[in-house]
């Protein structure tokens, strides 16, 4: 009988093939990088969670163009702050050993929390609070301005736009959403103002509820101030509604700045107002335009996403999986200790949003963020200071609501 | 200064009006059924979708697709109620909370997938019409929207009051065993109850429309506004969503002005709570909530 049966020498060749397969596998699970993205994707702060989404997947592909393999897992946070740490813990125990997140605050100070105790590193895309990076977390690495950062660089280029006959303001009007950002970003915007030495007074501060649906009160208090300047600090609906009610209350400001104000640069906004969106400035981290790497990003989001446009949540959620493909690139490894010190050295000098290299102070931030000043002409938003940078030249005074055509 | 204070009361009574049409479909189904549509808000969605629908898809005027909304939402609501709605009317209220949350869930589910988050809104050159009265500046798509919800309200109210139908729902709600007896057929009513307070919705959703861009996660705002002005005029009194409507409409655009604008809502659950201690059966009481 012989010493090797049917059922043996099967056995046997099974186990050889999967043992010499098996430093393929490794080699394979090298080479991908599991990701968790943590983003609003549904409920009301799904419109720039999902923009975000867009820009997070199109830098997917793009570097998987360049051999850079990324698995991303997308965790919805539902727009619930308290989810940040439920998604980050899920990621973690799915196998993610980098998280990038969570465009909210709240969520993202939530997702920090089990991002430090399991020592994984966080990405931060979009998330301004000054928390963030304040609270002694070791894992964070925000590519994003604080709050505070945002109103100061956008008011002092405000500050210097030159003055012409119609357009010399002496007095103006604050606006905001009565929400956390609207209230501190509305309280930024007083200390800037005087840290600035801006020569505006400031009349009057308005604040609003953020499920406002009329805003017709609110723009009457702001027109019988009989400000030069409306400042507006909101997202993209009430824009919308601050305009519109400027239009049927007659209301013709010198011009229309909103600092640090998300929404005017918006699709939606350009499209609900038509030609009265434009004349609207805003001061946001937005994309250089005079690189070669945006035009790139933005050729190839024209192809993907045609229809959508490219703004800050797109822009910063390209970016995030740009930070996360360096680090993994010159780290070699999947793990996260190795992301982290690979992280904490980056230097990204060609990235497309405005300002200097990508790279990260001791606390986790990126504090080369520019800020461009935006002002939206033919029913886009076009970059009109610094001039580096500038498509246009500013348009001031704005253009009065019955002379559009 | 009393020009402000002029155009915030006509302001508040334009939008007050509408309140009132979106109150009187809550109460409605309220009155005559005892079941507290909490997916009332999201009815009203519905019909801005359908407002946005008609303008953007089919290139509708704002009274067609007004005239789409009511005739697609009573069906639905008519439909809705013989399907399912039927079936728990005689179950306890939490069983019906159950039904009513699950839809609303299921409808905001829906929108975010069919238009997704995006503020969807309708802009057309009346859209920035204003018709001036001495120093008085309204907003002609509101006073539309308002007057349209007024008729609408009152032509209901006529309805409900004098014609046979109307007669047949006032005995369903008064004493359902005595309207089964007399020959009533509840079944029926109840599905015509649910369809106009669903129209109602609807039409008010369309005629809303024009004014605020929409988005899936509106509705709760509109459920809340609902459930306010019904307590502060009176569970199942039409009269009482009219006035409840007008009053908070006015009492929130005082508040903006005279106080901040940030202190509507606060006026609205202080008028809310004063209601409720002083005059728990709301202004307009029909005193008897249950059947």
């Amino acid at each position: 009988m012989s010493r090797f049966s049917r059922r043996t020498v099967l056995k046997g060749a099974a186990a050889v093939t999967s043992t010499l397969s098996m430093p393929g596998i490794l080699r394979a699970q090298a080479n991908t990088l599991k990701v968790g993205v943590i983003l609003p994707l549904s409920g009301i702060l799904s419109f720039p969670g999902i923009a975000t989404r867009r820009g997070t997947e199109l830098a997917i592909k793009m570097f998987a163009d360049d051999g850079v393999k990324l698995d991303v897992v997308f965790a919805d946070t539902e727009s619930k702050p308290e989810n940040g740490r439920t998604a980050a813990e899920r990621l973690i125990r799915d196998g993610a050993t980098v998280l990038v997140g969570a465009w909210d605050s709240g969520a993202t100070i939530s997702a920090a929390q089990a991002a430090e105790a399991a020592k994984v590193p966080l990405v931060v895309n979009v998330g301004s609070a000054a928390q963030i990076t304040e609270q002694g977390f070791t894992q964070i690495f925000r590519n994003f301005p604080p709050s505070s950062e945002i109103v100061t660089k956008g008011v002092e280029l405000f500050k210097n736009l030159p003055r012409n006959n119609g357009f010399n303001p002496k007095t103006a009007v604050v606006l905001h959403v009565n929400d956390t950002f609207g209230q501190v970003t509305g309280a930024a915007v007083k200390g800037a103002w005087e840290k600035a030495g801006v020569d505006i007074k400031i009349l009057d501060t308005i604040s609003y509820d953020a499920r406002a649906r009329d805003l017709s009160i609110e723009v009457s208090k702001a027109k019988a101030t009989g400000a030069d300047l409306v400042c507006p600090i909101t997202r993209v609906n009430d824009a919308i509604l601050i305009v519109r009610e400027m239009i049927k209350q007659d209301y013709n400001p010198m011009g229309i700045y909103g600092p640090s104000s998300p929404g005017p640069y918006e699709k939606a906004f350009t499209d609900a107002l038509g030609k009265y969106g434009d004349d609207y400035m805003t001061s946001v981290p937005f994309y250089d335009p005079t690189r070669a790497i945006t035009k790139k990003v933005l050729e190839r989001w024209s192809k993907e996403f045609s229809g959508q446009r490219f703004e800050l949540n797109a822009g910063f959620g390209w970016e995030s999986i740009q930070v996360v493909a360096d680090a993994f690139k010159r780290a070699k490894a999947t793990g996260a200790p190795e992301l982290h010190a690979a992280l904490k050295q980056t230097n990204i000098a060609e990235h497309p949003m405005f300002g200097g290299p990508i790279t990260f102070d001791t606390k986790g931030q990126n504090v080369n963020i520019g800020i461009p000043l935006l002002q939206n002409q033919g029913g886009k938003p076009l970059v009109v200071a610094p001039d580096s940078i500038a498509e246009a030249k500013v348009k001031l005074p704005m253009t009065k609501w019955a002379d559009r055509t | 200064m009393v020009e402000l204070y002029a155009n915030a009361i006509v302001n508040g009574l334009l939008i007050g009006a509408i309140y009132a049409l979106v109150a009187t479909g809550l109460n409605i189904i309220f009155g005559v059924m005892r079941v507290v549509n909490f997916a009332h808000g999201e009815m009203v969605v519905i019909g801005m979708y359908i407002g946005y629908a008609c303008w953007q898809l089919l290139g509708l005027p704002p009274w067609a697709s007004v005239l789409v909304a009511m005739i697609a939402m009573f069906a639905a609501g008519y439909l809705f109620q013989r399907a399912i709605g039927n079936e728990f009317v005689d179950k306890p209220q939490h069983v019906q909370f159950v039904l009513y949350i699950g839809l609303a869930l299921a409808i905001t589910g829906l929108h975010a997938i069919i238009f997704g988050p995006d503020p969807r809104g309708i802009q057309s050159a009346a859209s920035f019409a204003t018709y001036r009265i001495g120093p008085l500046r309204i907003d002609a798509t509101r006073l539309h929207a308002a007057a349209a919800a007024l008729v609408i309200v009152f032509g209901l109210w006529a309805w409900l009051r004098y014609s046979l139908t109307g007669k047949a729902m006032h005995a369903a709600a008064e004493n359902l065993t005595g309207g089964k007896a007399i020959g009533i057929r509840i079944t029926h009513i109840f599905a015509l109850t649910a369809g106009i307070g669903m129209a109602c919705a609807g039409t008010a959703g369309a005629l809303i429309a024009p004014l605020y861009d929409t988005n899936p996660y509106l509705s709760s705002e509109f459920t809340l506004t609902a459930f306010i002005i019904v307590i502060v005029g009176g569970l199942a009194s039409l009269p009482g969503a009219l006035v409840g409507g007008l009053l908070i409409g006015v009492s929130e655009a005082l508040a903006a002005v005279m106080i901040s604008p940030s202190a509507k809502s606060f006026v609205s659950y202080c008028l809310l709570l004063i209601v409720i201690l002083v005059r728990p059966q709301g202004l307009f009481s029909a005193r008897r909530t249950g059947r």
